[in-house]
């Protein structure tokens, strides 16, 4: 197949190309979805100086899926329900107990280091083959079906009205927190809730990307718009912009060349961030304590 | 147990690489630089699959990248430490590249070689051999003696690098000095017990040291011993139940102490509260109180 593919100078025909098969058109529907809400929550993720947690999250699909794998669960079960338990771990684990940010990260690194202990030994109970695994870890766009688009499809719909809802004063929340915390913002609520919403984007990001590159779309997308603008709605629509040109663009090497699409990802990233390399940082964000 | 020479070698490589982990995740916690850690682990992943898609030593790949990328690391937080989102960058590019060199390797070579990133990942500690295990063991130990070197210089710029910087400590060549020595750690770690393991050991003991103990030397301490600790009843309890894996079970014992001690600080503080004559937070209380 992938000898077939051939990228000529006729855009229109390499697009009917792309299209032509309909795993392609599963791909690149969920492709487009999943970018439109990583790029949404990845900006407040980055905001809220959360990439660690979410980076953690994005660990933790991985034995998720492996234990939907070994109870022969469907995947998108396992992705999921092993997101929102993490999340609510995390939650717990950030409570305002733990005062020192030292602490916190510490407790974050421990979860997600049992996390992946966890995903081994259920790979391990399995002992079917490993190659499964590396799909796991690293995704792959052909096995998307129609019924996965439209549960991502769903999904992703109700992450992103909770989070237009919540969107006012999570932003408040996530500058100052300290300020929105006297003014009567119910912060801490915000923050579960958010961990949430970033539970359930990296479940689904998971889902195509594999566990391990997740990053590429939820961190990329959104820092790279707030080096631009620290605008919050220009930001926001950047960052989805970025996050869709990226996942389309890496789709499409992906598709045209003989490699993986975590690698189309990271060119497709790589060409945006040189795109902004010599522009000046506009947000040197400081340390919300 | 130790009849069986795969035993023997994971104890004799096991112990000083937990140890290192742990004294190495004691500052790497005290100066919140855990998600660099991280990142760390999966650079180390990187360059393992780099140098096996180049047909190289993978220990070549290992120690070049992990150091290079360490000292970029360091070089980047001078002013600030590298920050959340400088490393979430690196971490996004740096396992792009690993799925690249994965496929490369993968479709290079004849035959399934899937299991090499398997390996990488989470570590064979029960399959190495005499000479691996002993040179894991000589790098683990020089990095200590490193370590407890700068020890004393690196705890004073870790907690007040302001004041430490007006007192005329090297506090940037220090904070250089120290990734450089985790980079190390690092890259051996890998090598031998996994990057899964790694962040593991660096993350729990440190952290459970941090909330057990405020004075920094016995927290160093403690920290190496929960290392060591769980790097021995992990082993042995992955001896005892052969359907667990060698490396959750070390992190599940590293995680249950980080539970226990998270419980411990927890009913500590609560015994501490108003009225008994605790150490800091009740005497200001009281003096508090006397004065209304």
């Amino acid at each position: 197949m992938t000898e077939l593919a051939r990228l000529s100078w006729n855009p229109v025909g390499d697009f009917e190309q792309l299209t032509e098969f309909p795993f392609m058109v599963n791909a690149l529907h969920a492709g487009t979805i999943v970018a439109v809400m990583a790029g949404a929550i990845g900006w407040f993720m980055v905001l809220r100086r959360q990439t660690f947690a979410g980076h953690t999250l994005s660990v933790i699909a991985f034995p998720g899926a492996a234990a939907a794998t070994l109870a022969a669960l469907p995947l998108a079960l396992g992705y999921f329900g092993a997101c929102g338990l993490g999340a609510l771990v995390l939650a717990a684990v950030s409570g305002p107990g733990r005062a020192t940010r030292s602490g916190e990260s510490a407790a974050i690194g421990t979860v997600q280091a049992f996390g992946l202990g966890l995903g081994f030994l259920f790979v391990n109970l399995y002992s079917g083959q490993l190659a499964g695994l590396e799909s796991l870890l690293f995704g792959t766009f052909l096995g998307i079906t129609t019924g996965q688009v439209t549960t991502l499809l769903w999904i992703s719909l109700a992450a992103l009205f909770v989070l237009m809802v919540i969107g006012r004063p999570l932003l408040f929340a996530s500058v100052d927190a300290e300020v929105a915390h006297a003014a009567g913002v119910p912060t801490r609520a915000l923050g579960v809730i958010f961990l949430l919403l970033l539970g359930l984007a990296v479940a689904a990001t998971a889902e195509i990307t594999g566990a391990l590159l997740v990053f590429a779309l939820l961190v990329m997308p959104a820092a790279t718009a707030q080096q631009i603008t620290a605008r919050p709605g220009p930001g926001l629509a950047l960052s989805v912009g970025l996050a869709l040109a990226v996942t389309w663009g890496g789709l499409t090497i992906a598709y045209f060349s003989p490699y993986p699409l975590g690698f189309g990802l990271y060119v497709a990233v790589r060409l945006c961030l040189s795109a902004v390399r010599h522009h000046p940082i506009a947000v040197p964000v400081g340390e919300p304590v | 147990m130790f009849a069986h020479e795969f035993m023997r070698n994971a104890f004799l490589a096991g112990t000083p690489v937990a140890l290192a982990c742990g004294l190495v995740g004691y500052f790497v916690v005290l100066r919140s630089q855990v998600f660099a850690g991280d990142a760390l682990s999966h650079v180390a992943f990187t360059g393992a699959l780099a140098a096996a898609a180049a047909g190289v030593d993978v220990r070549l790949g290992l120690f070049v990248v992990t150091i290079a990328v360490a000292g970029g690391m360091g070089l980047l937080g001078e002013r600030a430490r590298p920050d959340d989102v400088v490393i979430g960058s690196v971490f996004a590019w740096i396992l792009g590249l690993g799925a690249l060199f994965l496929s490369i390797f993968i479709s290079g070579s004849s035959g399934s070689n899937g299991t090499a990133a398997v390996r990488v990942l989470f570590g064979s500690i029960l399959g190495l051999s005499l000479a691996d295990a002993c040179l894991a063991a000589a790098i683990a130990v020089l990095a200590c003696l490193a370590l407890v070197a700068i020890a004393r210089p690196l705890l004073f710029a870790s907690v007040d690098p302001e004041v430490a910087r007006g007192l005329g400590v090297p506090v940037r060549a220090l904070g250089l000095g120290f990734f450089i020595v985790a980079a190390v750690v690092a890259a051996e770690a890998t090598q031998a017990v996994g990057a899964l393991l790694l962040l593991g050991l660096l993350a729990a003991p440190g952290g459970a040291a941090r909330l057990l103990s405020d004075n920094p030397w016995r927290g160093l301490g403690l920290s190496g011993a929960i290392g060591v600790g769980s790097m021995w009843a992990g082993l042995t309890l992955s001896y005892q139940v052969p359907a667990l894996p060698a490396s959750t079970a070390v992190i599940g014992v590293a995680t249950a102490t980080f539970l226990l001690a998270a419980a411990f600080s927890w009913l500590r503080r609560r015994s501490r509260q108003p009225g008994s004559q605790g150490i800091d937070g009740g005497r200001v209380e009281l003096s508090l109180g006397s004065r209304s």
